[in-house]
């Protein structure tokens, strides 16, 4: 296991978004995370990046505890993520974007930048040569030179994640990765899953497309109302009574 | 590349002709209207490197400008230290105080970002029209001297002070290039683009931030050290919200987030004010519309505009020659503030 | 003792005004998430446009202040079709940008029209008056009693009205306001009449106590700012709370410490409260 959350809590006011959560990312494999509209699955990601700060409970990465670390350091530990729109700068090309991604293994300062030392020179074809990597690693190769506000929205989708790769994870979170994709475009973006978990960068990841997760995912927890209700492959989930019941009059399951 | 040679072409040729301007124009007049242009361009550099590039509109920088003035003022005059410690200091302190805004100021984000500079912009402005003993209050400060020699240049003439403020200008504009188009600069426009993205990505963005604004003041304040030892009095209203929006006007007319913006904005509407001098303190008649009108409808400032049209030029040649030009089309581009 | 219920009656009256500054700032925040930076500039015209229907066509006070409160209200509503509709999609630095570009224009508009000098606005109320063994002028009176009519009428007009409810709806949620079928830009334009009215009636109530001159806006507007980030941005009651709590602050500020720096006690106030909440403080939940 790589990562751990025990009873894991957040509250906002007097409403509790996250109830007492544990769950276990597991090292290698791709692990999702479902749950109706408002059952704190995005709170519960926030909560593993860095952007909450839990009201109770605790993060184990690793065998450290970050609970209380800030994003940008588990972002140095590991763990990257994405979010739901993907917050690329539009008027810059898609390896423009990428490149930054690795900024976090160099070490160059204001000093050299304005005196241009060896240290910048060598860090910024490392963070390039990193960029070029990781987009030929998501298949966008040829849209390096495009801007990102000429590319579809599938693109986009890859050059966040090629973004997210950049930082040399360990984990990455995809927050709903196929969210405004077509169907035939979902496949790759599937497929582009499957090849990270492979290559050993273990996925997690919350997703409304059922068959989807379905399709991928090795482990399945469902959330609702910010509780855990059940946890396992997704043959399991799939013929969970309680999860049956509380997707009934949501979205059923696929 | 052939948009990298060019852009460097055209960079040297303004250099060229900043060079030549005392021989080709020897009118004291146009000098002395030029030197203050180019401490303006300093100023809005400074401006340019936090609103443009790491997005954060600060509205107490017209508050710094006057420090770095009177901080200069106060040292060469009541302090009686040598000018170019009191030059070196003028600008180390007011860093440093924007240090210390910085601290709280960088936690907060957008609107509440604004409201608090601009009241930060406010106090120092207050301070300075109050604290009589040591600003002269409304009355004024005089009789700050002008640079001291350095070796066997004296700074006494109006060429020789031109030249001066020309030498800063181009460090400024050369030091601002380095950051912007390296490791440090992605970083700033990372932060700029989306403070979230940028954490995840594991930058520390209020280091970042802390670091672009307290350059930013350096700068700033650089340009207010030069003023006071050029017009040699100062009056408290160098740090009113009204230079504020000057320099916020020559930002946005040049293109905020672009790197010869500046340049452009400030001579442009620097000529323009001289065209409108009959106006007097009415000018604002006519720049208050033409700011509101420029974001609505020209965000993007003169230099913006002509990147975007390059861009989009070049984009279509690529689809049309596949292949053929390599990814340096247009080296320089423009930070959409967000 | 009596020398202390004094200058809270003081904080009472500078503290009326405030709230009224305040209460116009929050409304357009709390609808359209716009710090409007002409606000200020809002309360100056205000000011003037009093001070000339009294002094030119020789208007009865009050009269002058209804008439000033429609125009500046129409102005403000003017300032959200011809400004901040068009920006309403564009990034939060441009709207910012464009309110200071109409706060440079009105100011210079006031200076080229009435001048840059300090002009005293004449009033009925100059009288003083004694109540309960303290001697105030009627002004002040004035300003406290129609200070507090107003707000009264104005949560009437929140709570009991169709279009007063959909203000508030609003400034809840915009979106959810959207699908219910409210109509966005009536509100918002509603929203800014009300505002440019409130400033008008702030700045025609202050002028006869202070004075009416092209940067009389400046210092009220910092400090509606700094009082709805005291208050909560967008909140009604916090405005009207935090325009007394700053009112009081300065008249006992100016007593005990510096007459001469009342003005900075605002700022000190800003300063603290960003230092210790960067988001200010009741920030509504899902705001953060």
């Amino acid at each position: 296991m790589l990562l751990e959350t025990k009873n894991l809590t957040k509250r906002f006011g007097g409403l509790i978004a996250v109830n007492n959560v544990n769950f276990s990312i597991e090292r290698g494999k791709i692990n999702a995370i479902i749950g109706p509209n408002g059952a704190g699955k995005s709170t519960f990601f926030n909560l593993i990046s860095g952007f909450h700060k839990p009201t109770a409970g605790q993060i184990i990465f690793k065998g450290e505890d970050i609970t209380h670390l800030p994003a940008n350091k588990r972002a140095k530990l590991g763990i990257a993520r994405t979010f739901q729109t993907t917050h690329l700068f539009e008027q810059s090309t898609v390896l423009d974007n990428v490149i930054i991604g690795h900024r976090l293994r160099t070490s160059s300062t204001l000093f050299d930048a304005i005196f241009r030392t060896k240290r910048l020179k060598r860090e910024e074809a490392q963070c390039k040569e990193k960029a070029m990597e990781v987009l030929e690693f998501v298949g966008l190769t040829d849209a390096a030179h495009k801007i990102v506000a000429n590319i579809s929205q599938e693109e986009k989708k890859r050059a966040a994640f090629a973004l997210a790769l950049a930082t040399d994870p360990e984990v990455i979170l995809l927050d709903e990765p196929a969210a405004g994709v077509n169907p035939d475009e979902t496949e790759g973006l599937e497929e582009l899953i499957v090849k990270m978990a492979e290559y050993g960068i273990t996925v997690c990841l919350i997703e409304h497309k059922m068959q989807m997760i379905m399709k991928i995912a090795h482990k399945i927890m469902v959330l609702n109302y910010g509780e855990k209700i059940a946890e396992g492959t997704p043959e399991e989930i799939k013929n969970n009574e309680i999860v049956i019941q509380a997707y009934l009059g949501g979205s059923a399951i696929a | 590349m052939i948009a990298v040679l060019k852009q460097k072409k055209i960079a040297a040729l303004a250099i060229l002709f900043a060079l030549a301007f005392p021989l080709l124009i020897p009118n004291n007049y146009y000098l002395h209207m030029m030197t203050l242009s180019f401490i303006w361009m300093i100023a809005v550099y400074g401006l340019n490197l936090l609103a443009g590039y790491t997005g954060y509109l600060s509205l107490a920088h017209a508050g710094f400008f006057a420090i770095g003035a009177y901080t200069l003022a106060i040292l060469t005059v009541k302090a009686g230290l040598n000018f170019w410690l009191a030059f070196f200091l003028s600008c180390v302190i007011s860093s440093f105080i924007g240090f210390l805004v910085g601290l709280v100021a960088l936690r907060t984000k957008e609107h509440f970002f604004a409201i608090y500079t601009l009241c930060v912009g406010y106090i120092i402005y207050l301070v300075i029209d109050k604290w009589d003993n040591l600003t002269g209050g409304v009355r004024g400060f005089i009789g700050i001297p002008s640079p001291a020699n350095i070796g066997p240049i004296s700074f006494q003439t109006p060429v020789s002070q031109y030249y001066l403020v020309l030498f800063f200008l181009l460090l400024v504009v050369f030091v601002m290039y380095r950051i912007v188009y390296s490791l440090t600069g992605r970083t700033y426009i990372a932060i700029r683009n989306s403070e979230e993205l940028a954490l995840t990505i594991g930058i520390s963005t209020m280091k970042d931030k802390l670091v672009s604004f307290v350059l930013s003041i350096f700068f700033t304040s650089l340009a207010g050290a030069l003023y006071a030892s050029f017009i040699r009095f100062l009056g408290p209203d160098i740090g009113y919200i009204s230079v504020m929006f000057d320099l916020l006007i020559f930002l946005l007319v040049g293109g905020i987030g672009t790197m010869s913006g500046p340049v452009v904005g400030t001579l442009l509407m620097t000529s323009i004010s001289q065209q409108l001098q009959f106006l007097q303190d009415y000018r604002m008649l006519i720049f208050g519309p033409i700011l509101t009108l420029l974001v609505i409808f020209y965000p993007r400032g003169v230099v913006g505009g002509v990147i975007h049209w390059k861009t989009k030029r070049t984009e279509n040649n690529r689809d049309s020659r596949v292949g053929k030009i390599s990814s340096h089309s247009s080296n320089e581009k423009q930070v959409k503030e967000g | 003792m009596e020398f202390f219920i004094q200058q809270l009656l003081n904080g009472l009256t500078v503290g009326s005004v405030y709230s009224l500054v305040a209460l116009g700032l929050t409304l357009v925040y709390g609808i359209l998430h716009i710090p409007n930076f002409a606000h200020g500039a809002l309360y100056m015209m205000g000011g003037y446009v009093t001070l000339t229907m009294m002094s030119k066509s020789g208007l009865p006070y009050w009269l002058a202040i209804v008439i000033s409160m429609i125009v500046i209200g129409t102005l403000g509503v003017l300032l959200e079709r011809l400004v901040f509709y068009p920006l309403r999609d564009a990034p939060p630095l441009h709207d910012k940008i464009a309110a200071i570009g109409i706060l440079l224009f009105l100011e210079a508009f006031a200076q080229f029209v009435w001048g840059a000098d300090y002009q005293t606005m004449p009033t009925p109320y100059g009288k003083v008056v004694n109540l309960f063994g303290l001697t105030l002028t009627a002004q002040r009176l004035l300003i406290i009693t129609s200070t507090i009519a107003i707000m009264v009428l104005l949560y009437f007009f929140l709570k009991k009205t169709f279009i007063g409810a959909t203000i508030i709806a609003m400034s809840q949620n915009r979106e959810g306001a959207n699908l219910v079928g409210i109509n966005i830009n009536k509100v918002a334009m509603m929203t800014f009449m009300i505002s440019g009215s409130l400033a008008a009636l702030a700045a025609s109530l202050a002028s006869p106590i202070n004075l009416v001159f092209p940067g009389m806006g400046h210092l009220v507007i910092l400090k509606a700012f700094v009082i709805i980030i005291l208050g909560g941005m967008g909140s009604v009651p916090g405005a009207i709370i935090g325009g007394y709590i700053l009112g009081f602050s300065e008249s006992l500020g100016a007593t005990y410490i510096s007459n001469d720096y009342k003005d900075i006690i605002a700022f000190v106030i800003l300063v603290i409260i960003l230092t210790i909440k960067p988001t200010g403080l009741f920030v509504r939940r899902g705001q953060s």
